[in-house]
């Protein structure tokens, strides 16, 4: 019981405040008349969300799909370039300058190249969300590596351990913490880099949804479009907090 | 006369900084016996820590020889223990799994070694909470599990860099009294002992635990004094209010600061 009245006491402010928000949203569409293909209603987006003139559940798919493989992309090849910067001296001044070239540039740019080198399709949308979401992991992945004391190294030092297995003991698991932080920040880009891709080219996604409600005005299926996007990004963002209290409980409380 | 088990024959450190060569160490030489424990004192930034690392062979000396055990150190050796200042436990390892380190570092078998662990963690008190994470410990806990640790191989040396520095005063001489217990000073004969070197900044605890207490310099690091402490084994917390406890302390105090500005220095006694 205590424990229910203090969920409540958190979260409390937070409902009343939404609650809020769209009566007073709901009554200014409602009595200033404004045109609807302006400033939908609550319950015209509301409606629009369940309409059955939008494939929802194929679109839902496509993006979801796209923002996942965004996220796995992005995830796998920024930790492989965090280790090898990490690993060789000789890898790190090859690689730094260019990552940082690459992440200076505009990921949005390349969009339009992205289509004419690989047309229509999830993969290069996957490609726009891990270009944009990749450079995060690739720092944080390098500092969590090279955080490890001076003395501790000397430890691995004194019983002679090989490279691989000071990283695999104590550099990696070092480093856990500083990727998981970095892929919260992926997991948002991921979104935003498959949203963008689908803007440019796309036949299907929630971003595509977007783009046709500009001619039709249809904007309240604009609306309901977005509240979907957030409802992806914010269980995946959820499934990388949950994936940090499951990896590195011992670490809660350090970012 | 025990065997020895360190050599230092003149022994110097010199390193390159931004502003030019600096000179660390200068011609140390001094013997260490087998199960003996000695203490090195000296003000901050003489190069005891230096010394311990060149004498666990993972900084070159850059003038003379350095042997352990009958053998030149030019590289780092396995047999010894190193205990720092830090506990620097893996915070993410079970504090049975961090006693363990040492072995699966080593490529030896942990599993066989895991009695092992659990008898030293019981030796220091620790018994119980093997499964516990690091931070749940406090310092001084901590401290001795990274004691364990050092001790799991069984090797014949510890190097000690000040590991009560970061502790408490009370603390402190609690882990100095846990220190001689778990060396064995009762029932271990000499030859059988660990030989111990154990850095320090402070007099009373180089007094209290050593055979030997030496002395060194300001920088470069030289050997200002090498006093033995005849003091009676076990030691006790009486043994501290004695009057040979006093002298002894008295002695390195005056060669301490003899040597250096003894109006700037601070020394805990």
């Amino acid at each position: 019981m205590t424990k229910l009245s203090a969920l409540w006491r958190q979260y409390a402010p937070t409902i009343v405040l939404f609650l809020l928000l769209l009566a007073t949203w709901q009554a200014a569409v409602t009595f200033s008349g404004i045109r609807e293909y302006l400033l939908p209603s609550p319950i015209s987006v509301w409606n629009a969300l369940w309409t059955g003139e939008i494939a929802w559940s194929q679109h839902l798919w496509v993006t979801t799909w796209e923002i996942i493989g965004a996220f796995l992309m992005a995830a796998g090849v920024g930790v492989a370039l965090g280790v090898a910067i990490a690993w060789s001296p000789l890898l790190a001044n090859a690689l730094v300058p260019f990552l940082v070239f690459v992440n200076t540039l505009p990921k949005v740019a390349v969009a339009p190249l992205f289509l004419i080198w690989m047309g229509y399709g999830i993969f290069p949308n996957m490609l726009m969300g891990a270009l944009i979401g990749f450079f995060p992991v690739v720092i944080n992945t390098a500092v969590g590596l090279s955080q490890v004391e001076a003395d501790m190294l000397d430890l691995g030092r004194v019983f002679n351990a090989p490279k691989w297995k000071i990283f695999l003991k104590i550099r990696i698991p070092n480093a856990l913490p500083y990727i998981l932080s970095a892929l919260k920040i992926t997991a948002t880009a991921a979104v935003v880099g498959a949203i963008v891709g689908e803007f440019v080219a796309s036949q299907r996604g929630l971003g595509y949804v977007i783009v046709t409600t500009q001619s039709s005005m249809n904007t309240s299926v604009a609306f309901a479009s977005l509240i979907w996007i957030s409802i992806v990004g914010l269980v995946l963002y959820g499934a990388v907090v949950l994936l940090a209290h499951l990896w590195a409980p011992w670490a809660e409380g350090v970012d | 006369m025990t065997r020895t088990l360190i050599d230092l024959d003149r022994v110097g450190m010199t390193y390159q900084a931004a502003s030019g060569p600096v000179e660390a160490l200068a011609g140390i030489s001094l013997d260490v016996g087998t199960g003996e424990f000695v203490s090195l004192v000296g003000p901050s930034g003489c190069g005891k820590s230096t010394l311990l690392r060149i004498i666990a062979g993972l900084r070159p000396a850059t003038q003379g020889t350095v042997t352990v055990a009958g053998r030149k150190v030019d590289r780092p050796i396995a047999d010894i223990g190193m205990v720092f200042q830090q506990p620097i436990l893996l915070k993410w390892r079970s504090i049975l799994d961090n006693v363990l380190l040492p072995a699966e570092l080593a490529g030896k078998d942990a599993g066989s070694l895991k009695p092992r662990a659990h008898k030293l963690l019981d030796m220091a008190g620790l018994a119980g909470f093997g499964d516990r994470l690091p931070r749940e410990l406090s310092g001084g806990m901590q401290q001795r599990v990274s004691l364990c640790r050092a001790l799991l191989l069984d090797p014949p040396l510890l190097l000690m860099d000040e590991p009560f520095g970061a502790l408490d005063a009370m603390t402190r001489d609690d882990m100095a009294l846990e220190l001689l217990r778990i060396w064995g000073e009762r029932d271990l004969g000499q030859e059988a002992r660990k030989t111990v070197l154990f850095v320090t900044h402070s007099i009373a605890e180089a007094v209290f635990l050593s055979d030997r207490v030496v002395v060194m310099s300001p920088r470069p690091g030289r050997v200002a004094a090498d006093l033995r402490i005849d003091l009676p084994r076990p030691r006790t917390v009486e043994l501290r209010a004695s009057e040979a406890f006093g002298r002894l302390s008295l002695d390195i105090f005056r060669t301490l600061t003899g040597r250096s500005e003894a109006s700037t220095t601070q020394w805990s006694a």
